[in-house]
């Protein structure tokens, strides 16, 4: 792909007076293409997906058989998808990496949503279908370590996490209903991998969070503070799945109530 | 009076100070200028039957000691406003967030204060408990009927403690002023703008402003400590003077009756084991707290009233105004007048709740309306006896716990893998038929129930002996019941409808014919309790047959079956 530092080098010729060569017009004409085509690849390419373009002709033709296996009969031969399965075109690595990383694909069943399953193929399998769906027609890649880390601003990414994510997802992420039995899943014991994969692509029902919403950054702010919550111990106890008042009051009736009326059994009742 | 000068006389004898030693020298001190050993001697004597269920309205009021308690700490260490700070406690995941005051200062107390997530966690689960434990006391005493003459008053008393309860509830969890209460209060708010023409400006009045202001921190903190705790310690102590005038109620049995109470006096057996259920009370409460998160704010974050968290629920006793709103299909508010919008979607919601409540204050006085029983009642009622009412009961029940269990739609949904439309619909027809469901459900099942206590009382129970006489004939030999499980079976009271009768100028007023007709279905399916009559008719024919078929059976078991001939009546007068 043509860079936009080539850009000065080629106009200088175009600026000089009086001599107007006749490749004058396609010369402009093909720098206004290459500087479109550039800054457009430049603003929609997210600079974690560059990383992973250097995939070797040997992994995406081992993708390419492994996709017409296990998954051309809904996606179509070609990418362009069927009645049953939408277009993989322009989904990108990271779409790819995040559903069958997951587990989500290939799918048993259909249903209001794709379930969270037993991961299907092994690493080198899923970085090959990924790397053949890449090459078909560019798209999200798959993240750069640098913003997988869960070294960033924890305070920040609660926060982005309350604004952006919470209303699915709950302020936990434990997970929430949607509507006609699709649901936002509990987000615990997920990949920061994953995790970011699912922002930039926005699978099933989740809309993409691309990097003009969040940045780069913003994630890495919400992975750290998902993963700080995971990983810190509860302080005031078990957390009984997170879920809020409704967990709280069924313990509450079940166990606490439960034990009060045993209680008062014990202590009504008449001695032997 | 005359114990009481008695005592005096005695104690002033020098010899017997002596004897009492230090612990009765005090005694006297304080008595010699109280004249508390009357009041002492009265209650010291006062007798409470024994039943588990008798226990929960005093686990209710544990509950409430303890949430005292609890709470007073809290307030040491509580801000309650709504100024701005930046969070710098030792939570990391908030530090340097902007915060009110009462948010950062329960962080604080979570995270800062030596016991103070405890103490936190013991509030709020005590809390939880407590109106759980009140809910449960209520439905006893509506069950067993205790409510009627003379207590309906009592019953009344009790309600308001349960609103004022949930008022309290509610104002707490509000208080710490996190995502989740914010969320709530937000409900709230767009409850009471919903109410035609004053909402708005009530709304405003409240939050002193649009919502959520800077106000409401401070005012529902003034209602959680100082004016609903004021009027439940106030409600509780008539509470109480209601249950010392009236007396326990107490089950029928072998000399229990209408006119006494049988049980243990408060000293020395009952006042023990009041303290030790406080102390278990108590106990299952700390190890609950110390356990088991509640209300983790931390997770929740500050209150900003753009995010909204899935699964925001309120407290469980919140729960079945939670699920009315929730239960309530789209579009139902409509536009009058071009300008005005009816919001019945939080109209009817209010309305649904409003009948029932006012239906549950107010049962005593409809029930004693329409059974026309003015008699004092001090036996409980077995809740098969009162087939209506328990039945009345269980709709009631139903019809509360379909807008309960409706606060938790979305968890039952992402839970039992279903789609949240399909919980919805499933609990609106609980919602509507499910009441008339559990009535005639319940009816039958304690009718039947009645029947099988008259077949045990007039023929004892089925003893699985199959004796096959000499006939052919194969019959199975009934153990007749000894007279303490007779009694229980056959004491309780006949009632009939009521009969329509002209008043003093010989006229039938509408009024007369609705309170015939209800009392007509409250009473239609009934089965008679078991008279004198009938138990020694059945007895002598049961001793002749028993006599007459079984000349093998074994000597001693003959001596058993007889007795049912020879016993004397079994019910009193």
């Amino acid at each position: 792909m043509p860079s936009p530092q080539r850009m000065p080098s080629s106009r200088r010729p175009s600026r000089r007076r009086g001599r107007r060569s006749p490749l004058a017009t396609v010369v402009l004409l093909a720098l206004g293409l290459v500087f479109t085509g550039s800054s457009y690849a430049l603003f929609t390419a997210t600079s974690a997906g560059d990383a992973a373009t250097a995939a070797s002709q040997e992994s995406i033709d081992h993708g390419q058989k492994l996709f017409a296996a296990n998954c051309a009969t809904c996606h179509g031969m070609n990418l362009e998808g069927t009645e049953a399965g939408p277009t993989l075109l322009g989904v990108g690595a990271a779409s790819v990496d995040f559903q069958v990383g997951t587990g989500r694909m290939p799918l048993a069943n259909t249903g209001p949503q794709a379930p969270e399953k037993p991961v299907m193929f092994t690493e080198e399998d899923i970085q090959a279908m990924a790397d053949y769906v890449a090459s078909v027609s560019p798209g999200p890649g798959i993240p750069e370590e640098e913003y997988l880390q869960t070294t960033g601003d924890a305070t920040r990414g609660a926060e982005l996490f309350r604004i952006n994510c919470a209303m699915c997802h709950n302020v936990a992420g434990a997970g929430g209903a949607l509507t006609q039995g699709k649901y936002a899943p509990a987000l615990h014991g997920t990949s920061p991998k994953h995790i970011y994969e699912a922002m930039t692509t926005g699978p099933q029902n989740m809309p993409v969070f691309n990097d003009a919403n969040l940045t780069p950054e913003d994630k890495r702010d919400i992975i750290t503070a998902l993963k700080y919550q995971e990983e810190a111990p509860s302080p005031g106890g078990y957390e009984l799945g997170s879920l809020g008042p409704v967990a709280e009051g069924l313990f509450a009736w079940v166990f606490g109530l439960g034990a009060i009326v045993a209680l008062t059994v014990w202590i009504t009742a008449r001695s032997n | 009076m005359t114990t009481t000068s008695d005592t005096r006389n005695d104690l002033r004898t020098p010899p017997r100070t002596q004897q009492r030693g230090v612990v009765g020298a005090v005694s006297n001190y304080v008595d010699e200028r109280t004249s508390i050993s009357g009041f002492i001697k009265l209650m010291a004597r006062k007798v409470f039957p024994d039943h588990w269920s008798f226990m929960l309205g005093e686990v209710a009021l544990w509950c409430f000691v303890i949430i005292l308690l609890s709470g007073t700490f809290l307030t040491f260490f509580f801000q309650a406003s709504m100024a701005e700070v930046e969070y710098d406690g030792s939570y990391v995941p908030l530090k340097g967030l902007e915060m009110s005051a009462a948010m950062a200062s329960t962080l604080d107390i979570s995270f800062d204060v030596r016991g103070g997530l405890l103490m936190r966690q013991i509030h709020h689960w005590a809390a939880l408990l407590f109106i759980a434990t009140i809910m449960l006391h209520m439905a006893r005493v509506f069950f067993t009927g205790a409510f009627r003459k003379p207590r309906e008053l009592n019953w009344v008393i009790g309600f308001l403690l349960w609103i004022l309860a949930m008022g309290e509830g509610f104002t707490g969890y509000s208080l710490p002023d996190d995502l989740l209460s914010g969320n709530g209060l937000r409900i709230i708010d767009g409850l009471i703008k919903g109410i035609p023409v004053v909402g708005t400006w009530t709304s405003y009045l409240l939050f002193g402003g649009e919502f959520p202001g800077t106000q409401i921190i401070g005012r529902l903190y003034t209602l959680h400590i100082l004016l609903l705790p004021a009027v439940i310690v106030a409600l509780i102590g008539l509470h109480m003077v209601f249950l010392i005038v009236h007396k326990h109620t107490q089950f029928a049995g072998p000399g229990k009756t209408n006119d006494n109470v049988v049980g243990y006096p408060i000293l020395p057996v009952y006042g023990a084991k009041m303290a030790g259920t406080f102390f278990l009370v108590f106990g299952v409460i700390v190890a609950i707290a110390g356990l088991f998160t509640i209300n983790p704010i931390w997770n929740y974050g500050p209150y900003d009233p753009s995010p909204v968290s899935a699964g925001t629920q309120p407290d469980w006793y919140i729960g079945f105004a939670d699920g009315a709103l929730r239960l309530v299909p789209p579009g139902w508010e409509f536009v009058l007048f071009d300008t005005y919008t009816v919001s019945m979607n939080i109209l009817a919601p209010i309305i649904a709740i409003t009948l029932w409540i006012v239906a549950v204050m107010f049962y005593p006085f409809i029930e004693g309306w329409i059974t026309g029983d003015k008699r004092e009642h001090h036996l409980a009622d077995r809740p098969r006896n009162v087939p209506t009412r328990t039945a009345l009961g269980a709709a009631g029940i139903v019809y509360y716990g379909a807008m309960f269990v409706a606060a938790s739609s979305d968890l039952i949904a992402t839970h039992f893998q279903m789609s949240m439309e399909n919980v919805i619909w499933a609990l609106q027809f609980v919602f509507i038929v499910g009441p008339f469901i559990a009535y005639f459900i319940t009816k039958r099942i304690c009718i039947a129930l009645q029947k099988k206590d008259r077949e045990m009382a007039l023929h004892g129970y089925e003893s699985g002996r199959i004796v096959r006489l000499p006939g052919g004939e194969f019959v199975e030999v009934h153990q007749p019941l000894d007279e303490y499980e007779r009694w229980r079976l056959v004491s309780f009271n006949d009632y009939k409808p009521l009969m329509i009768r002209p008043n003093a100028r010989g006229q039938i007023s509408p009024f007369e014919r609705v309170r015939a007709v209800l009392s007509r279905w409250f009473f239609e399916d009934r089965i008679a309790p078991v008279t004198r009559g009938e138990l020694e008719a059945s007895h002598g024919a049961h001793g002749h047959r028993e006599g007459a078929n079984e000349p093998d059976l074994h000597q001693s078991e003959l001596a058993t079956a007889g007795q049912g001939v020879g016993a004397p009546p079994h019910t009193k007068p």
